[in-house]
């Protein structure tokens, strides 16, 4: 392991660390302008952060010492997984330890942690968010699964890297089984993210939230936190995306100098902005589902993700 | 047994719409009440009154809507020291919340099994009753908070979800208590009363010339309906007789806050289902609207436009041009939205089947307004009671027959067309001309009533006059005392998360009902 891959690997973290909340920041700005209202600045979030960092901790009295961890699991998890995902080189030292099961594994975790920490406290309101977070988490999970075994069946690995160098190496990329991989991985991060249809984050509407609901009760540094992580996470699910449908520009092994890095966050940069336009006008686009819906709108995204493994041992063998 | 009210004694009542008082004895209240209920008429309000200075008991009123006029039956009760009177919730639900509201306030009791508080929160001892004439309501007590009882749901799996009264949003405070299974809601009880100020109180050191500053406060996106209610019954008492033109103006206000209103909630609705883009273009219509009220009657919600007498100013040439202008451009923008709403499906699949309301259920627990209309149940004052200048315009009743959330969008789309060209049909009326006319003190104890059709539904003051031009007392009523209770039964068998939105499609009044 050279210094170069460590600075790479390193680089890559902190990049995604940095730059998490701005492309939360481009959604929001460009939500604002398709909905007629004048946009908040770019820089909202880091604000928002600054903020809440500032600020002392309420705690409720009975909180447990799980309340408290939670803040610091969910962003750790999120910090491993962008480490674990080529965003802009393949040549990562974390990326061959853990591979793309694991990475699901990771957002379980959180997943399991934060939900714990909202019953933790014992209000109705975070029992209930977490009680529906669970049913879309484990109804999203097989779907995103299913997503992943088709970039995994054309590469032949289970490791995100090898996934990107082999879709660059071949150009299986106009494969029509990715083509469904790709409507449901989107389906799945909607859901995943808290995103409408299936979960509002700009509500008050306590009773209708999900992810807010669960952070309701937190504050200060520990809210900052749980609010950096789920920044983190909607940009890990980009970028997993970027890995899976569109490899172009990601700097890979052999021909990731200090030239190739540079494009390389220079393209994930305008693949974001293109990302979160499109999210954004999704989200305009549509209303939020009947909470019961989730589970048609999450077996669609898994029967998408089926057909598209059918399409590939059926048509593409 | 019941008797034909139509035998009772009566007299009538100075009011803006036809208007008979009865008094009637413990036995008569009750034979009344079965009698009222079995020719479908709807209670309006119940009130009560300290007359123990006077004639040494206390009096409780019941004020119902008949198809043709209004019957206002009056009990009093001669044991001062225990007053009762029978309950009148058997024949009106609706009844039951304003009996525990005047025995909060005035110490009457019925003989309904539920005593549980519903105004008093511990503000007050549970002795004391500040509607008294021996309280001077200037008094601050220690707050003494008591549990309230839930009625509670048992059985595999059901929890409660208490919510309020402290919101994630600003908004105002009440208190929701589910008791569900999973998602889905077994029974919600509502506690109401946070917001209560006392307003009954104030209206007794208030003058006659500026009560309506007062009515116009109760609810504050009502506030054209209770200042003109109020306005109504204290002209009734006087016999003054409105000029013409301000009349026109009056209804040209009351329109414009339902317009105002519809609006709002038409974008929160769309919010409320996860449709911003409804919400941003629906306030941009409504902030059109409240300038042009700003630059027209020289108040955005038109706060204290009203007056005994009259109205404050007139419409100059170019205020009435803009508002026109504003029409114009109101009418098809509004269209185009109720397009989009209507040809979104994911917006649409909310809307249809959430919270209904069946008509059967509607018509048996006394709806009205609004809600009552989007369920399919007549009842409109402006065309079934109409009072000047409503008699003349032919406005239009506005059913919808859905009684779910899709109905009430759609009954508020109707009705801001309905008013729309009800506006123009005011705008058409003779330029400047005299506004107000001076109101002569009324002399003391005199009852009068003022009924108007506000954006929820009919809104009722019942004004007592006072000595030397003061108010002996001032019962205020807002729709929302009826159709609160209709939203525990709209949500049975709903999930959670759909509350909000059944709730925002209700939009009842908070301060209203707590008054």
């Amino acid at each position: 392991m050279t210094a170069l891959t460590m600075v790479r690997q390193f680089g890559e973290v902190l990049l995604a660390i940095a730059i998490a909340p701005l492309f939360t920041g481009w959604i929001a700005q460009c939500r604002a302008w398709l909905q007629s209202r004048a946009a908040p600045p770019l820089t909202q979030p880091y604000r928002m952060l600054r903020k809440l960092f500032q600020k002392d901790v309420a705690l409720a009295t009975h909180a447990s010492a799980l309340f408290r961890m939670t803040p610091y699991i969910l962003f750790g998890a999120m910090v491993l997984v962008a480490a674990i995902i080529p965003s802009i080189a393949t040549d990562l030292p974390f990326a061959r330890v853990a591979d793309a099961i694991a990475l699901i594994g990771l957002f379980a975790t959180a997943r399991v942690f934060l939900s714990l920490a909202a019953m933790d406290i014992g209000t109705a309101f975070g029992s209930m968010g977490a009680r529906r977070d669970m049913m879309i988490g484990f109804l999203a999970e097989p779907a995103l699964l299913m997503v992943l075994f088709n970039a995994f069946l054309l590469s032949g690995s289970t490791a995100l890297p090898s996934v990107v160098e082999a879709s660059t190496a071949h150009s299986f990329l106009m494969d029509p089984s990715l083509l469904f991989a790709a409507v449901a991985f989107l389906m799945v991060l909607l859901a995943e993210n808290a995103r409408i249809p299936i979960d509002n984050p700009a509500t008050h509407l306590e009773l209708t939230m999900i992810h807010e609901a669960m952070a309701l009760e937190y504050s200060a540094r520990h809210l900052a936190l749980v609010e950096w992580a789920s920044d983190l996470k909607l940009f890990n699910y980009a970028c997993i995306g970027f890995a899976l449908f569109l490899p172009w520009g990601i700097a890979t092994h052999g021909a990731d100098g200090g030239l190739a890095l540079g494009l390389a966050v220079a393209v994930l940069l305008a693949k974001l902005t293109v990302a979160g336009a499109a999210l954004a006008l999704i989200e305009s686009l549509s209303a939020k589902l009947r909470i019961f819906r989730a589970p048609e709108y999450l077996a669609m995204a898994f029967l998408l993700a089926v057909l598209g493994l059918l399409v590939h041992l059926l048509l593409g063998a | 047994m019941a008797t034909n009210f139509m035998e009772l004694q009566s007299a009538s009542l100075p009011a803006n719409v036809p208007c008979k008082l009865a008094r009637v004895d413990r036995q008569q209240w009750l034979q009344t009440a079965e009698a009222l209920r079995q020719s479908n008429a709807r209670i309006l309000a119940l009130w009560g009154a300290d007359d123990r200075d006077r004639d040494g008991s206390f009096h409780i009123y019941a004020a119902y809507l008949l198809p043709d006029s209004v019957l206002v039956v009056e009990h009093c009760m001669e044991d001062a020291s225990t007053p009762s009177y029978p309950s009148l919730a058997v024949f009106f639900p609706a009844a039951s919340r304003m009996q525990r509201a005047v025995f909060d306030l005035l110490g009457i009791a019925t003989d309904e099994s539920d005593t549980r508080g519903w105004l008093r929160h511990g503000g007050w001892s549970e002795t004391l009753f500040p509607l008294r004439r021996d309280v001077d309501g200037k008094h601050q007590y220690p707050v003494a908070s008591a549990p309230y009882p839930f009625v509670s749901v048992e059985g595999d799996g059901v929890h409660e979800i208490a919510v309020g009264p402290v919101h994630a949003g600003t908004i105002e405070p009440g208190h929701f208590r589910f008791s569900v299974v999973g998602e889905k809601v077994l029974r919600l009880e509502e506690r109401l009363g946070y917001t209560h100020k006392g307003i009954a109180k104030l209206f007794e050191n208030a003058s006659q010339q500026n009560g309506h500053r007062l009515a116009a406060r109760i609810s504050g996106d009502s506030a054209v309906a209770f200042s003109w209610a109020y306005c109504a019954a204290l002209e009734a008492i006087t016999e003054t007789v409105c000029p013409a033109r301000a009349i026109l103006l009056r209804a040209l206000a009351l329109e414009h806050e339902r317009l105002a209103n519809h609006l709002g909630d038409l974008g929160a609705l769309g919010n409320d289902a996860g449709f911003a883009f409804g919400l941003t273009h629906f306030s941009r219509l409504k902030e059109d609207l409240l300038r042009a009220n700003a630059a027209a009657f020289g108040a955005r919600y038109l706060l204290d436009y009203l007056i005994p007498g009259g109205v404050t100013v007139d419409l100059t040439a170019d205020a009435r041009c803009r508002l026109l202008n504003l029409y114009d451009a109101l009418e098809p923008s509004v269209t185009q939205m109720r397009s989009i709403y209507d040809e979104h499906a994911g917006l649409q699949d909310r809307f249809r089947e959430a919270g209904r309301l069946e008509r059967a259920t509607a018509e048996e627990l006394g709806a009205i307004g609004l809600v009552a209309r989007a369920s399919g149940v007549a009842c409109d004052l402006r065309v079934d009671h109409p009072w000047p200048p409503y008699d003349t315009l032919a406005p239009k009743m506005i059913l919808q027959s859905g009684g779910d959330v899709a109905a009430r969008v759609q009954a508020r789309f109707d009705e801001i067309f309905e008013s729309l060209r009800i506006c123009r049909a005011l705008l058409a009326g003779p330029p400047m001309a005299e506004i107000q006319t001076p109101v002569p003190i009324a002399a003391a104890n005199l009852l009068g009533i003022g009924l108007i059709e506000g954006w929820r539904g009919p809104v009722m003051i019942a004004l007592k006059t006072g000595s030397g031009g003061g108010i002996r007392s001032c019962h205020a009523h807002d729709p929302s005392w009826q159709n609160w209770p209709l939203l525990e039964y709209a949500i049975l068998g709903n999930i959670v998360p759909d509350f909000p939105l059944i709730n925002k499609s209700f939009n009842l009044s908070y301060s209203g009902q707590d008054g």
